[in-house]
């Protein structure tokens, strides 16, 4: 059994009350493709959610534009490049990075991955998987720590998606992120297509497995769409690709999770194949069409 | 090696099998569902590649593109995750890439992309006002010790090749078939307001703008424009820099007289 180590407090309230929570609605990924669509039309929608890495950049349209769309939206930051479930500590020149792009924007929330994208001082760009044992366990609690310690604030940690597991694991994904979540006091961002994708690339219910995640710490939630393909054995494998419409399936997971713990901050992840923004905005509504018809609209607002 | 090491070695090496350790719910094997983060890794690196260097792509075609990219993905992964960056020596890749070598021109085009998303994401930075300028200019004997700062996303490109005309025909500025490929021609790449322009100038002229970026004073790079051209006027230089809003900063020689 592994011995809890020193954690941060949950001292989360500190820091959101200062920028406030995002919403209990649907939002989408900013696209800069989408910038002048939505300086013009300004639509009614909860939230913008970037990528960090995206905006890890001096100057220029990425800025000027994020800087007009964050005084009108809520605003999420969704790192992809911090390496969390790495064997490494979390790089501190990207955690100052980090830090100086949440003290531009001031984000209701910041996320990141339970997976790792750097070894060997190279960048993969994909969320690797980690096995799941005390040893890991140890580790990623280091790790989100110490990011919540430099950021001054509570993150929210995403279940993956992933192909393969691990012989070493001893622990169940949601055991593990669980433990994250009591001995860390970070969130959940509760990524239902993740729950999807995984459980049937490994053969599990997804409405057990979901209720085995620290589903009360939920403070976001991602639905994106997924391809398709087939393992050796010609069995279903599902890749999380961003880049199709939610699935029918994911929506039915969605509408059970509203209904057990209310209407949530939810965005429309979509990031290859991106259609017109129209498209996109329509998903982000059905989401809000889901939460007001199953969930009490204020409840989180 | 330890379970992550072993991972990240087999990702970007192909003839590498895949890692022990991995396992199916089914006890099938775990060979081709590992593949899939293999393809993710280098193909959304290829992307990546692609995004910057969309002129390099058109040039050779989708497939030759791929297939370059993928040995330098292999080879040279990034080492960052701010993914805008990656790929600052992919041109000088494309220039040692053997079978790139019959097209002499394609390593300074992806230079000359690769300086336009630097000057894309280059730091904001005000200019000054012609008022100004034309206030010091007015002393002519302050004008060789003068110091220019310019605006942080400009760059000169000296190339071999018709650089410029290269990438606006691919821009549908003018007719790729009227381009002649080995004529030489220097690029001045800048941000003016949210655009990334690039424009074609003298080399005289791209020698003098490039001596200002270097921090020498205008007599010091006037002279080295001179040497390119005897008949080089650096009035031309000062009035395309102001126009496109590029001086952001006059510095004064600090000796007397």
């Amino acid at each position: 059994m592994t011995k809890d180590i020193p954690c941060m407090q949950r001292s989360g309230g500190a820091s959101v009350s200062r920028v406030g929570a995002l919403p209990a609605r649907g939002g989408l990924g900013l696209k800069p493709e989408h910038f002048q669509t939505i300086l013009e039309h300004l639509p009614a929608l909860g939230f913008f959610e970037i990528h960090a890495e995206n905006y890890m950049v001096a100057g220029g349209p990425f800025h000027h534009y994020l800087t007009r769309i964050r005084s009108h939206y809520p605003l999420s930051i969704h790192g992809v490049g911090l390496s969390i479930g790495g064997a490494a500590p979390p790089d501190e020149a990207h955690l100052d990075r980090l830090a100086a792009l949440l003290e531009r924007y001031a984000p209701q929330s910041f996320s990141e991955h339970l997976a790792w994208s750097s070894h060997g001082g190279a960048f993969f760009n994909d969320l690797l998987p980690a096995p799941y044992h005390a040893g890991t366990l140890n580790r990623v609690c280091e790790h989100i720590d110490r990011v919540q310690e430099r950021l001054g604030r509570r993150m929210l940690i995403e279940n993956p998606a992933t192909y393969v597991e691990f012989v070493e694991s001893t622990l169940g994904e949601g055991e593990f992120i669980t433990e994250l979540v009591r001995r860390t006091g970070c969130g959940l961002l509760l990524d239902i297509n993740n729950v999807h994708v995984s459980c049937v690339n490994h053969g599990r219910d997804p409405h057990a497995f979901i209720q085995t995640l620290p589903l009360a710490a939920t403070g976001q939630i991602h639905l994106a769409g997924f391809a398709e393909d087939l393992d050796a054995d010609g069995h279903p494998l599902l890749i999380d690709s961003h880049g199709a419409p939610v699935a029918e399936a994911v929506w039915e997971l969605f509408r059970t999770v509203v209904q057990q713990l209310g209407p949530l901050p939810t965005l429309i992840e979509r990031d290859n194949d991106i259609p017109a923004f129209p498209v996109l905005l329509a998903e982000a509504r059905r989401a809000e069409a889901v939460m007001a018809a199953l969930g009490d609209m204020a409840v989180t607002a | 090696m330890n379970t992550q090491a072993k991972f990240a070695a087999a990702l970007l090496d192909p003839a590498c099998p895949c890692p022990s350790g991995l396992k199916t719910w089914t006890g099938g094997d775990p060979a081709r569902r590992f593949q899939v983060y293999r393809n993710n890794v280098v193909a959304s690196l290829i992307d990546a590649l692609a995004d910057t260097f969309p002129v390099t792509l058109e040039l050779v075609g989708d497939a030759f593109f791929r297939a370059m990219a993928g040995v330098f993905v292999r080879g040279c992964p990034p080492r960052s995750p701010i993914l805008a960056f990656y790929g600052d020596d992919f041109p000088d890749f494309i220039g040692s890439f053997p079978p790139a070598a019959g097209l002499a021109y394609l390593a300074d085009v992806a230079r000359l992309e690769y300086l336009r998303v630097r000057a894309f994401h280059a730091a904001d930075s005000m200019p000054i006002g012609a008022a100004e300028l034309a206030g010091v200019l007015a002393d002519e004997s302050a004008l060789p010790g003068l110091r220019l700062r310019v605006h942080p996303s400009l760059s000169v490109l000296h190339s071999r090749s018709a650089v410029v005309s290269l990438w606006a025909a691919h821009q549908g500025i003018g007719s790729l078939a009227q381009v002649v490929p080995s004529e030489p021609e220097t690029a001045l790449v800048l941000r003016h307001g949210l655009e990334v322009d690039v424009i074609e100038v003298s080399p005289a002229a791209g020698e003098c703008i490039a001596a200002i970026v270097e921090g020498l004073p205008l007599g010091a790079a006037v002279a080295r424009a001179s040497s390119i051209d005897e008949a080089f006027d650096p009035a031309g230089v000062l009035g395309l820099l102001l126009q496109k809003s590029a001086i952001t900063a006059l510095i004064p020689s600090r000796r007397e007289s």
